[in-house]
């Protein structure tokens, strides 16, 4: 059923993750029904080689899960991942750690997602030589520090010995990339990478990681809540809502010519730095809803301002209206 | 006369390493009805600003000179008493946090009757639920919803409980500390709405100190740019945000992405925010700017007026040489 084209890194199709929600022991006697927590439900895309894909929506949408799911951190409850055409989704323990070595990750802190007992050289060589891709010090040591530079700490001398609470949350932030780059990947997530970093940094962060994953050829996956910075990093975006895409395209159409009706609300919800902006507010009121029992049909029917009765009855597939924008909304059929 | 007028504030933290200059002499104003976004990287002092004017700084955070007038009075040299009454009925705060702000012991309700009788013994138990009903539905809040404790309310509507409970006392300042930066986009613009509908409604003072640009731009009248315990830039929004003078206003503004804008390649400003222990010399700024010139690192540049409310310093604009 599915075509493999040489030029798609990953692929996935109708994918999983229902996490199973622990009851108490006096509920547990009420009701034997599982209940799941329908963290990601059913998702479906494509990562081109050498592209740059956000996956963007709210928090509970889904999106960190279906990063973790991509680099097999956490197993799927059903649905199938391929990587380059392998089947991954059940590749056994042993066989990981040569895939390990191509998908990595950036993490969102880089507060807490460096050994705070390890040297920057240590953080740095240890995947090196966990993976055996160079052999005697010499060697790690020639790798490390030309990643260093890669990153622009520089000299790279100055880093080597130092340790993480010596550097700046930028520095930090390099040093995590640095990591992920340093095995020649050629899938890469970066789970908000600069959600905590000081605003006058941050492009210079994103511009870091665009100019790796050209020099380096990588796919990329940049999950994000921020769609102002989606537009600017990415080719393609998926919008997830309660653990489904609702909308997908490129950044262009997403950004200007969005189709669903959260889409929309989620576009113009974003606060624009310019004060003379032309603004047309859709504001949607309420909360996502709970991922445990979402809603029936479309999961968007609670909060949508154009629903229809077909809504809460039918779920609504992700089609193709042409030139790859994809929408899941009965209203565009 | 302006309902907040802050003169020459000077605000130290006092460490074993010696005091940290978190606020070295700022100015502005807030009139009645107008909302003033105060912005910066995180430790640039916004905060700081803040907890002086309610004078409640942590242990070691002492305010070294300046004026607090608030609706004329010298909030600084007031006696505590005098200050407990200012708080909540004069000026009040949304903490930053909306998700720890509350206490989880109590039901939300509660915890508002219990600020209106602790600053206004004379309201009954009875008349002070009647309020707070009020209150949630000046907010948008479910009255019913009142009598539920924080953690059956979600994200945005902690928020918006938290607003409640600043509005109790019908302050005339409100002060809000990041608000909405913890919440989804779609509840955040709820949220910043509700906060300037408030404002016209209540014609109320406001103070929103932000790190997001984009968050003034939507709900604000007026912004002073803030790095490191200094104000570099003030004035109306569509001033600053078109014609920025200050190389840090500059590239703040640039650092921050648009949506709706062409794609380009977005700018930082090179280096982190100084340490407030030693602070440069001349302008703060001079060690990460662009311009920088030799008198930048002797002289600190004074703050000049350019227009009505627009204020800059800046060494490159008192000689000419920008805008």
């Amino acid at each position: 059923m599915i075509v493999m084209s040489e030029n798609i890194a990953i692929e996935v199709a109708d994918l999983k993750k229902w996490f199973p929600v622990r009851k108490g022991f006096l509920a547990s006697l009420t009701s034997r029904e599982q209940s799941f927590v329908h963290a990601v439900d059913g998702v479906s895309f494509r990562i081109k080689r050498g592209e740059v894909f956000g996956l963007a929506g709210e928090s509970g949408s889904g999106k960190t899960t279906t990063g973790r799911l991509l680099l097999k951190l956490t197993e799927p409850t059903s649905g199938t991942m391929y990587f380059k055409g392998e089947d991954i989704t059940a590749l056994p323990e042993k066989e990981l750690k040569p895939l390990r070595r191509t998908m990595q990750i950036i993490f969102q802190d880089p507060y807490e997602s460096l050994n705070p007992r390890m040297t920057i050289s240590d953080i740095l060589a240890e995947p090196v030589i966990v993976q055996g891709t160079a052999h005697g010090e010499a060697e790690v040591r020639e790798k490390v520090v030309q990643i260093l530079k890669d990153v622009e700490l520089v000299p790279p001398e100055e880093f080597l010995l130092r340790y993480p609470h010596e550097l700046s949350g930028g520095q930090r932030q390099r040093v995590s990339i640095a990591r992920a780059f340093i095995l020649n990947p050629e899938f890469i997530i970066a789970d908000e990478p600069v959600s905590m970093l000081d605003v006058s940094i941050r492009a210079d962060i994103l511009n870091l990681m665009l100019d790796l994953v050209e020099k380096f050829k990588v796919s990329f996956l940049y999950i994000t809540h921020d769609l102002a910075l989606a537009r600017h990093m990415c080719d393609r975006i998926a919008i997830m809502y309660l653990g489904k895409i609702v909308e997908m395209g490129s950044v262009e159409k997403i950004v200007y010519e969005p189709l669903h009706p959260y889409t929309k609300a989620l576009i113009s919800a974003v606060p624009i730095p310019d004060p003379t902006a032309e603004r047309i507010k859709v504001v949607i009121t309420g909360e996502i809803p709970s991922p445990v029992n979402p809603p029936s049909g479309c999961r968007f029917h609670t909060r949508c301002p154009v629903v229809m009765d077909v809504c809460s009855k039918e779920e609504p597939p992700l089609i193709d209206v042409g030139k790859e924008h994809y929408v899941a909304c009965h209203l565009h059929k | 006369m302006a309902l907040l007028e802050i003169q020459d504030l000077k605000t130290y933290y006092y460490t074993l390493r010696g005091p940290v200059k978190a606020v070295d002499g700022i100015n502005f104003q807030v009139k009645k009805g107008e909302a003033l976004g105060l912005a910066g990287e995180s430790g640039c002092g916004k905060t700081t600003v803040a907890l002086s004017v309610l004078r409640i700084l942590p242990a070691g955070g002492k305010i070294v000179g300046g004026k607090i007038l608030f609706r004329g009075e010298d909030l600084v040299k007031l006696k505590d008493k005098r200050m407990r009454e200012i708080r909540w009925k004069g000026i009040s705060i949304v903490f930053q946090g909306a998700m720890n702000a509350l206490n989880p012991l109590f039901k939300v309700g509660d915890q508002i009757v219990e600020a209106i009788r602790l600053h206004e013994p004379k309201v009954k138990k009875k008349q002070a639920w009647e309020r707070t009903e009020k209150l949630f539905e000046t907010v948008g809040l479910e009255p019913s919803r009142a009598k539920h404790y924080p953690h059956e309310y979600s994200g945005g509507m902690r928020q918006r409980g938290l607003i409640a409970m600043a509005l109790a006392c019908n302050p005339g300042l409100l002060i809000a500390d990041e608000p909405g930066t913890a919440l989804d986009v779609i509840v955040q613009a709820q949220v910043l709405k509700l906060m300037s509908e408030l404002k016209d409604k209540l014609n109320l003072g406001m103070i929103l100190i932000t790190h997001d640009l984009s968050i003034i731009t939507e709900t604000c009248e007026k912004t002073a740019i803030m790095y490191a315990g200094k104000i570099v830039e003030q004035g109306d929004i569509v001033t600053i945000f078109k014609e920025p003078l200050h190389p840090y206003t500059q590239g703040l503004i640039s650092a921050f992405p648009s949506i709706k804008a062409a794609k380009r390649r977005m700018t930082s400003i090179h280096g982190s925010p100084p340490d407030l222990l030693k602070p440069p010399t001349g302008c703060r700024f001079h060690p990460r700017c662009p311009h920088a010139m030799d008198i930048c690192k002797k002289q600190d540049p004074r703050p000049l007026k350019l227009a009505r409310d627009h204020y800059v310093a800046c060494h490159l604009v008192e000689m000419g040489k920008t805008g």
